[in-house]
């Protein structure tokens, strides 16, 4: 799909840092990831994953102390961003990458008319004048299926519904053409029959205008749905990189099947039992030497826990942080066996309260 | 509580429940000018040792539902039997002891759990208001629970800021567990955790539901893990229940379209399947409870509306096999996975 050689934009080794009370926190850790013209690439992780970090220190959003891009570059169109000054930035954001968050009211000014909060961006941008701009607001609005547009410019936010909401913020988002659209959890806060419709006009504007979308989500099935390829992060770092239909076919790193199998799926058989990923999620503020997904991982031998595995690759455009080869069947048969040991344990606990209960 | 009930295996049954919220004026007076029907007439039974699950989308009624059957809102009208005794009649101290029998374990772990008492007294204070254990052996009763729940007894005197939210998640069900109830109302239980904490709570409830012998009213806007963890599931609209099913029924032949429309919607973590699915995408938004729709509720956003839709209400009907739908059509409703997994599923 690549117009040129050079991909649309190119992190490499991306480190992002927090000054906490309690210490440093790297919040991204040496993430390297391409993203080509017209591709939607998807970035997957839990919460504190850095997968938002990430996004805003591309717009160099990241608020300043207390956080600070501490090494890497971010290529755009061959550009590196990190050199850029402020005023330099803001001819970038909003015209050639823009981005949309994941909770629509916060993001628009309440006090604002829908019309002023979009036409600034297009008079700023894109050199209209103020009935220019109106004309082009009106027409964007209607692009993302908002009816009589002419009207609605004059509401404000509050008068939107949530979906509605988004709506405007994709509106935004597309109004100065950019080639780059960074959304960060869309869809996480809306309904699931509104989230269909979002998806929905996402794809469909994705092919109209070609730009390349950063899709940010924890949602594995929104991730199935809405991109080409797939990032996974976890503790900061990026575990796992591959094409979607190989994240989903052949996952190679345990994390991301855990993932995998923890989610219950609305068309699978009666009474499987999931099997989840054990223990806790990281502590960001530990700086151990060692695989971050260790403590949980099922596979775990003695070098993991003095080696941060480097993403390497297992196969043909696939790249997974993970020092052994450890495929999905063999992550969810001991998986299981794991899962019978709880169950074990358990029942011994529940026993022993029972028995207790008895002779009370 | 009486012998009259036990052979009774419905263990909830609610009929024509209403929650009506009044919708006062600004003015001095205060009037009412209008009321909110969170709730609208429900009618439905939750069998001893099941899992009913509940599912709808924000707004839809299906939080307070759950909090009209516990009489933490005072129900409009209409009537809740637990154990053939009417809760909406009884009040005090008798509504206080029937408490015991039926908890609840709410959605946000962060909000719901006291920042200034130890993870100890949380859990034991149900314990001493229904004297169920006294002096040490109230630590000892927590210790177990602890235990049951998947914690370390030892975090007995932790307070909740120190725990992660899976964790904190684990201490409210320790809490509903202490007074050893027979009913369970889960509202949105692991729809504030990561996906990866999320399985291990619900493996934990299923685990709770078969050792205790447990009932549980789900409720989640999450169709994938109700229909995992239920036998039964029930779809709420505006107040209104449109379906209520077997969970494998539903899933495989939803005959009400708000059922059906759901259900498309929802992503299928799988490149495949998602790229060449038919989804059925609705139009427009969920109308406001505070002025619904004539007719049947649905008729604004429905792909199989007709004009009888517009004026008569459908009624909840049967249609064997305990599927309940609502809707005129509802015959006509086509199933919406593909084939080969409704196979597996039909079954």
């Amino acid at each position: 799909m690549a117009k040129e050689n050079t991909p649309l934009l190119d992190v490499r080794n991306l480190q992002v840092q927090f000054k906490t009370q309690d210490g440093i926190i790297n919040a991204v850790n040496n993430v390297s990831f391409t993203v080509n013209r017209g591709e939607t690439l998807g970035i997957v992780g839990e919460s504190g994953s850095g997968k938002s970090v990430t996004s805003l220190a591309i717009m160099r959003l990241i608020p300043a102390p207390p956080g600070k891009i501490a090494g890497g570059q971010i290529l755009f169109d061959g550009e590196d961003l990190v050199d850029y000054s402020e005023a330099e930035m803001r001819k970038i954001r909003g015209n050639r990458i823009s981005m949309i968050f994941q909770d629509p009211m916060t993001s628009l000014n309440p006090v604002l008319r829908i019309g002023r909060q979009m036409t600034e961006s297009l008079q700023l941008h894109m050199n209209m004048n103020a009935k220019q701009a109106r004309d082009r607001a009106a027409e964007l609005l209607a692009m993302v299926g908002i009816p009589a547009p002419d009207k609605r410019l004059d509401d404000y936010p509050h008068q939107f519904s949530g979906g509605m909401r988004q709506r405007v913020m994709i509106a935004m988002g597309l109004s100065c053409n950019p080639e780059l659209l960074i959304a960060d959890e869309p869809t996480t806060a809306l309904d699931v029959t509104i989230q269909a419709q979002i998806l929905e006009l996402l794809n469909r504007l994705k092919d109209e205008t070609g730009t390349a979308i950063i899709f940010i989500t924890h949602d594995l099935g929104v991730v199935a749905g809405m991109t080409d390829r797939v990032m996974v992060m976890y503790a900061g770092r990026a575990v796992e990189q591959t094409s979607t239909q190989q994240l989903y076919d052949n996952p190679r790193m345990p994390y991301t099947m855990g993932l995998l199998d923890s989610i219950p799926r609305l068309d699978e058989g009666k009474g499987e039992r999931l099997t989840p990923i054990r223990g806790l999620p990281p502590d960001m503020l530990e700086k151990a030497e060692r695989c971050p997904f260790a403590p949980r991982c099922d596979f775990v031998q003695e070098v993991c826990w003095t080696t941060i595995p480097p993403l390497r690759s297992v196969e043909p455009n696939h790249q997974a942080a993970c020092l052994f080869d450890i495929t999905h069947e063999q992550r969810q048969s001991a998986a299981s066996k794991k899962a019978a040991e709880e169950a074990a344990a358990l029942e011994s606990a529940l026993e022993s309260v029972i028995a207790e209960e008895h002779s009370a | 509580m009486q012998a009259q009930a036990a052979a009774n295996d419905n263990l909830v049954d609610i009929k024509d429940l209403k929650m009506h919220f009044p919708v006062k004026s600004n003015g001095l007076l205060r009037r009412t000018i209008g009321a909110v029907k969170a709730v609208d007439g429900l009618s439905f039974t939750v069998k001893r040792g099941e899992t009913l699950g509940l599912v709808g989308e924000s707004g839809c009624g299906k939080s307070t539902t759950g909090r009209a059957i516990l009489q933490l809102h005072r129900p409009t009208s209409g009537s809740v039997l637990f154990d053939g005794q009417d809760l909406t009649k009884i009040k005090g101290e008798e509504l206080r002891r029937m408490r015991r029998k039926v908890q609840i374990i709410f959605q946000d772990p962060y909000a719901s759990l006291n920042p200034r008492m130890t993870v100890g007294d949380i859990i034991g204070e149900p314990i001493r208001v229904h004297k169920l254990r006294s002096g040490k052996d109230v630590r000892i009763r927590v210790e177990e629970l602890l235990k049951v729940v998947g914690l370390n007894p030892y975090f007995i005197n932790r307070y909740p800021h120190e725990f992660s939210g899976g964790q904190r998640q684990r201490i409210g069900i320790a809490r509903a567990l202490a007074v050893e109830p027979d009913f369970i109302i889960c509202d949105e239980p692991v729809s504030a955790l990561d996906v990866s904490i999320q399985a291990q709570i619900i493996n934990l409830l299923q685990d709770l539901q078969n050792e205790f012998n447990l009932t549980y009213l789900f409720i989640a806007h999450n169709l994938s893990v109700v229909k995992h963890i239920s036998d039964r599931v029930a779809v709420m609209y505006l107040g209104k229940m449109v379906e209520l099913a077997p969970a494998a029924q539903l899933y495989v032949h939803p005959m009400h379209p708000y059922t059906q429309a759901l259900l498309s919607a929802v992503p299928i973590p799988d490149p495949e399947i998602e790229k060449t699915r038919q989804r059925i995408i609705l139009q427009g938004d969920v109308p406001s409870p505070l002025n619904p729709p004539s007719g049947c509720y649905f008729h604004t956003r429905c792909p199989l509306v007709i004009d009888k839709c517009r004026v008569e209400e459908p009624p909840f009907t049967d249609y064997g096999h305990g599927h309940f739908a609502a809707c005129w059509r509802a015959t006509e409703v086509t199933p919406i996975l593909s084939e080969p997994i409704q196979q597996e599923t039909a079954v």
